[in-house]
């Protein structure tokens, strides 16, 4: 298929790629009034995932993680752009235009891990009826195989052993049971590309890391390939190899996640290093400091999303549009005029 | 555990955990109802009911006589006028024609029961349906159903069951099923959307979703149980208004229907006895003390479902 516009080079390395995905919510702007406002969830987001990597996607509240991370297993629609995915046959594919059984495929293949353990589970039913569910609606296997593949996902995510969780209800377990019950019906169907939406956010901090080992674990066993979505600077650096930073619905830097922590080229990302405790006391860093906090995206002017808080902005950045994400050398990608 | 067991034990187990959990918010829900008091009142009046119908058969069978006590055919031939007071063959006395009072009451209040939940029945399947595919689908979907659930709730229901009355001929069962259809594409479905309005945004569906769960799955598995206790406690108000309206038309004689509470009160009225409540309460009393009693009863069970389905209403 002629997939050959704006697509990287490297795309066809790709499990998944975005490509240019933007995302407008209308806002209503009271009765009687035509024109129309939009918040720009997401606006002109593009990267590669390759097969087995993890890539973090950072950001404060509010900046169009989640809804980046829907639209790549197709939960939400985009209003523009692309998602590809590689599919049966290696090839890269719109997902946007899959129906019936390739759609079915791709559920099969694209999986996601929600933020809220207390809510992605239908109180009404076992933890069996939940993680049987894919294999149920996708009819993969009898009753016994689904009760054998069911067992052995449970006790892969540490659930053991899986017989006393069978037959038991959400309720039933707690918070970090419970998200691995969520990471078990991901996980059920071998997926190639999993998007995990802060899956540790609402946990207790002394079983966090527990969560994140596996998914750890998890990713090189399997080879899955993950998009982790956090706003934790530090949870990035423990599960992704790459990370991606977001503002407003912008990439705002890319790159290896060591080097983007320890050479932060963006003021953004240096203002949220910035707002994390050094662990090593010798080490000094630029004291950089933004004003204000984040503001939903509503009709962005065309200018630097960053112009308002930034700390090095000038008048270039406020008479022009956004900047592009740019290799800034080394594989860097930053979008900065001043960079 | 081996294949083959499992084949037979997945099941079995799945049961067994889905009838504890049943069974154990059975409990919960029960000492909550019992706290309200004024369930249990209700629930009383209509046990008292259902006895009655129960018994009815049974009496024909054994002890009462045909002839005389049938309630539409029989005719007290031990009476030398008609109406006659209570006494001790007749506990309630007769009517106009000479028929059992008793025995028409007993009669009856099985046909309220059958109409009372064939009515709520069909209210309640068709009202979830309603919620869920409205709540679910959205868009124009939503947007049809909605209108055509304010139109339901416009329509004056007693003037329309007069309508069809007249051209139709309207008998118990035909008047549950129109009761049901008013009551499930309106007021019913409106409420059960609302409700699974707040299901459908839960992350679980999303998850369905993107299993690869298709719209019947979702609605089937994830929307419409977790409508349930909503319906269950709108059915009950749904045998309120269905037995109050079976009361009305019968009394105006736009019921063709054997015999009913209100076709009692319909006699009474035609043979000019109404008026004289005083000197006939026998006539009058029975029939509609029945009707208010059995309605409130289902009214009260609702309200204190209510406050076992809503916890917000629920008094500390
Ligand atoms: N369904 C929706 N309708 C309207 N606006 C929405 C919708 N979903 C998200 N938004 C808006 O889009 C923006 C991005 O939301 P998103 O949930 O993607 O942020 P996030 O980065 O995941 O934040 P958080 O860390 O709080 O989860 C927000 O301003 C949000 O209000
Ligand atoms: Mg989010």
């Amino acid at each position: 298929m002629n997939v050959s516009v704006g697509i990287p080079a490297s795309a066809s390395l790709a499990l998944v790629s975005a490509v240019n995905l933007a995302k407008r919510y209308p806002v209503s702007a009271g009765w009687f009034r035509r024109d129309r406002s939009f918040i720009h969830a997401v606006d002109g987001v593009s990267f590669d995932l390759m097969p087995g990597e993890t890539l973090g996607l950072v950001g404060e509240s509010g900046c169009g993680k989640t809804t980046t991370g829907r639209m790549l297993v197709r939960l939400t629609e985009p209003t523009d752009g692309q998602v590809l995915f590689k599919n049966q046959s290696g090839d890269l594919e719109d997902i946007a235009h899959l129906k019936g059984a390739p759609l079915k495929d791709f559920r099969r293949r694209a999986q996601m891990v929600f933020q809220d353990p207390y809510e992605s589970m239908n109180p009404r039913r076992t933890i069996f009826d939940t993680v049987a569910e894919p294999l149920h609606v996708q009819k993969i296997g009898d009753h016994s195989e689904r009760f054998e593949r069911v067992s052995e996902t449970l006790s892969m995510v540490g659930l053991t052993p899986p017989a006393s969780f069978l037959f038991r209800f959400p309720h039933e377990l707690s918070g970090g049971q419970r998200q691995r019950v969520a990471i078990a019906r991901a996980l059920v169907m071998e997926p190639s590309f999993v998007v995990a939406d802060e899956p540790t956010s609402m946990l207790d901090i002394s079983i966090r890391t527990g969560i994140m080992q596996l998914m750890n674990e998890l990713a090189d066993r399997l080879g899955i390939g993950y998009l982790y979505i956090t706003h934790d600077l530090a949870v990035a650096r423990y599960m992704c190899s790459r990370i991606a930073v977001m503002y407003l619905g912008k990439i705002v830097e890319m790159g290896d996640t060591e080097d983007v922590l320890q050479y932060p080229v963006h003021p953004y990302t240096k203002a949220l290093l910035s707002a994390v405790p050094v662990p090593d006391p010798e080490a000094t860093r630029d004291a950089l400091s933004i004003k204000g906090s984040v503001s939903a995206p509503v009709d962005p002017l065309p200018r630097c999303r960053f112009y308002d808080r930034c700390p090095i902005a000038d008048d270039y950045c406020r008479d022009n549009d956004h900047p592009p994400l740019e290799d800034k050398g080394a594989g860097r990608l930053a979008a900065c005029h001043k960079a | 555990m081996s294949a083959v067991n499992a084949q037979h034990a997945v099941p079995t187990a799945l049961w067994r955990a889905r009838l504890r959990l049943a069974l154990q918010s059975l409990r919960e829900n029960w000492q909550l109802f019992v706290r309200t008091r004024i369930g249990i009142i209700g629930l009383a009046i209509i046990g008292l009911y259902a006895l009655l119908a129960l018994a009815h058969p049974i009496l024909m069978n054994t002890v009462w006589e045909p002839r005389t006590y049938d309630p539409v055919v029989g005719y007290a031939f031990d009476e030398t006028q008609q109406p006659a007071p209570p006494s001790l063959k007749h506990l309630l006395g007769t009517d106009p024609l000479g028929r059992d009072i008793l025995s028409q009451l007993m009669f009856s209040a099985r046909s309220e029961f059958l109409l009372g939940l064939l009515a709520a029945t069909v209210t309640v399947v068709i009202g979830t349906a309603v919620g869920a595919i409205a709540a679910y689908f959205g868009g124009w979907v939503d947007t049809l159903l909605m209108r055509l659930a304010d139109i339901m709730i416009m329509m004056p229901a007693i003037s329309v069951l007069i309508v069809l009355s007249a051209l139709i001929g309207v008998e118990h069962f035909e008047l549950a099923l129109i009761i049901g259809i008013l009551s499930g594409f309106g007021a019913t479905g409106v409420v059960l959307k609302s409700q699974a309005l707040s299901v459908v945004v839960k992350p679980y569906i999303d998850a369905a979703r993107s299993a690869g769960g298709g719209h019947f799955h979702i609605i089937l598995v994830h929307i419409v149980p977790n409508l349930l206790p909503l319906s269950f406690l709108y059915m009950m108000f749904t045998v309120t208004s269905a037995i109050f309206s079976e009361a009305v038309l019968s009394f105006l004689g736009l019921l063709d229907v054997r015999m009913s509470w209100g076709l009692m009160i319909h006699t009474t009225e035609s043979a000019g006895y109404l008026l004289q409540v005083t000197e006939f309460w026998w006539l009058i009393f029975p029939a509609s003390l029945s009707i208010t009693l059995l309605c409130s009863a289902f009214y009260l069970v609702g309200r204190s479902l209510d406050e076992v389905v809503n916890p917000r209403l629920r008094s500390r």
